[in-house]
């Protein structure tokens, strides 16, 4: 079996237990609409300020968002020794993260499509170029997942000390945010030409950090 | 049994190296703090607050090497697998934060009278902080497991990760927006800077990276005695059970 298929079935396996279980359905999308709420209590309610500042606050509900459904997905496998099993399988340690991230990625596009409709509501955010926009959520999103699933391991065994997991993760994604947030608001303003450089950044950070996540996630398993 | 103990703690405390460096990281320090507070001139625009720049540019010096030492002595523990490496890493991360921290502390002392302000978002000061959150949280790992194999196994990978990440970030800061003055000294073409004052920037450059060696010695040799104490804290009971 080629880590491809081994990384296809592990995703297939997650999605199909966040179906079943509607984790991200049920929780994180309530999670995430609370949060933009909050952010119009706290910005609001001049319209004016809201639309200046609706692409950072769409960011930051799914940068959160991420920082959940990464914990999550390795919390599924710290019951009834799960992990154990998926580490004792005759599959490459790489097809694992890779799998994860995937499945984590598939999670936070369904979550922005019904974040980003909220904001256009609450906020008032008009988009000229919905495609480009997309194309940031898409990159920015496998981002989030590639830094959440390498590390998601370290929250899951840490779950004692909870602020660690957004402290580490947080920093580190600190170019997806600039890179995401920069261009959702010129491809918002309809600015479309200036949007290209900030996707290549997103996609720059999506392949570094897949490709160091392959090398060395197997090193965080390693019991 | 107590006699071998004894030799044994003798060689791990040796200090006669660590006295050399101690000494001569003093007098480097000294050196430099005359060269950089009585004969180097005062800047002609800025006036005595330039002053600052001679220890705020080596701090910044440091808290990149640090952190490049924990990079290199990351990937080499994975490779090997010998606690040597971790112990290095971790007493670099520990002075590279540090440093991180008095560079910024420094930067705000000298930007508050020259820039007007404290603090800006200017590329290089934000990727700064944004270095100094990740090797705080790397800090913060080492500190939540009591296994010390898997202990250096996730720092190992977060000294990796997170230095790999800094270039990156500063890319996307750069793009975002600009304030900083320019680099003076590393750039083509003749520096822009006075022959004194280059010679105490150096010398301070000089006289805090031996700071560093001599810490380092210091913090590895704790290091070294927390494992071992570790180690004989443990071995009655492993005794026991025999």
């Amino acid at each position: 079996m080629t880590s491809a298929r081994q990384a296809t079935l592990i995703a297939r396996k997650d999605l199909l237990i966040e179906v079943r279980g509607r984790h991200a359905l049920g929780t994180l999308v309530p999670f995430a609409a609370t949060v933009l709420v909050a952010f119009g209590f706290a910005f609001g309610p001049g319209r004016e300020v809201l639309e200046r500042v609706a692409p950072g606050l769409l960011w930051m509900a799914v940068l959160f968002s991420a920082v959940m459904a990464s914990r999550r997905a390795y919390q599924t496998e710290s019951e009834d020794g799960a992990l154990e099993g998926l580490l004792l399988a005759p599959i490459d340690k790489a097809a694992v993260f890779l799998g994860k991230a995937v499945a984590v990625t598939v999670e936070l596009l369904a979550l922005v499509i019904v974040v980003l409709l909220l904001v256009m509501v609450l906020f008032d955010l008009s988009v000229a170029d919905p495609f480009l926009v997309l194309a940031a959520f898409v990159l920015g999103a496998i981002g989030l997942a590639a830094v959440g699933s390498l590390f998601g391991v370290v929250a899951e065994s840490s779950r004692t000390r909870e602020a660690i997991f957004p402290m580490l993760v947080l920093p580190l994604v600190a170019p997806v945010l600039i890179a995401g947030v920069r261009a959702t608001d010129l491809a918002a303003a309809g600015r479309s030409g200036e949007v290209w450089s900030w996707l290549g950044l997103l996609a720059a950070f999506d392949v570094v950090f897949l490709s160091v996540g392959v090398l060395v996630f197997g090193y965080l398993l390693e019991d | 049994m107590a006699a071998t103990a004894e030799r044994a703690l003798g060689k791990a405390t040796s200090r006669s190296g660590e006295h050399l460096l101690g000494i001569a990281a003093l007098v480097a320090l000294g050196v430099s703090a005359v060269m950089s507070l009585v004969v180097a001139p005062p800047d002609a625009v800025q006036g005595e607050v330039q002053r600052i720049m001679y220890v705020h540019v080596p701090s910044a010096w440091l808290a990149y090497l640090c952190f490049f030492v924990v990079f290199i002595a990351s990937i080499a523990y994975l490779k090997t697998k010998k606690t040597r490496w971790d112990r290095v890493a971790a007493a670099s991360a520990e002075i590279g934060v540090l440093f991180t921290s008095l560079a910024i502390v420094l930067g705000m002392l000298w930007g508050k009278p020259v820039w007007g302000t404290w603090w800006t978002w200017d590329p290089r000061l934000t990727t700064t902080a944004v270095l100094l959150m990740i090797y705080v949280a790397y800090l913060a790992i080492r500190r939540i497991t009591d296994n010390p194999s898997r202990r250096a196994r996730w720092a190992a990978v977060i000294g990796i990760v997170g230095f790999i990440d800094v270039p990156i970030v500063h890319l996307s800061v750069v793009w975002w927006r600009s304030l900083h003055q320019g680099p003076t000294l590393f750039r083509l073409g003749p520096p822009e800077i006075e022959g004194t004052m280059l010679l105490a920037l150096l010398l301070g450059v000089a006289a805090f990276t031996i700071t560093y060696a001599y810490l380092m010695t210091l913090r590895l040799r704790v290091g070294r005695l927390e494992e071992r104490a570790a180690r004989e804290a443990l071995s009655p009971l492993v005794g026991a059970e025999r």
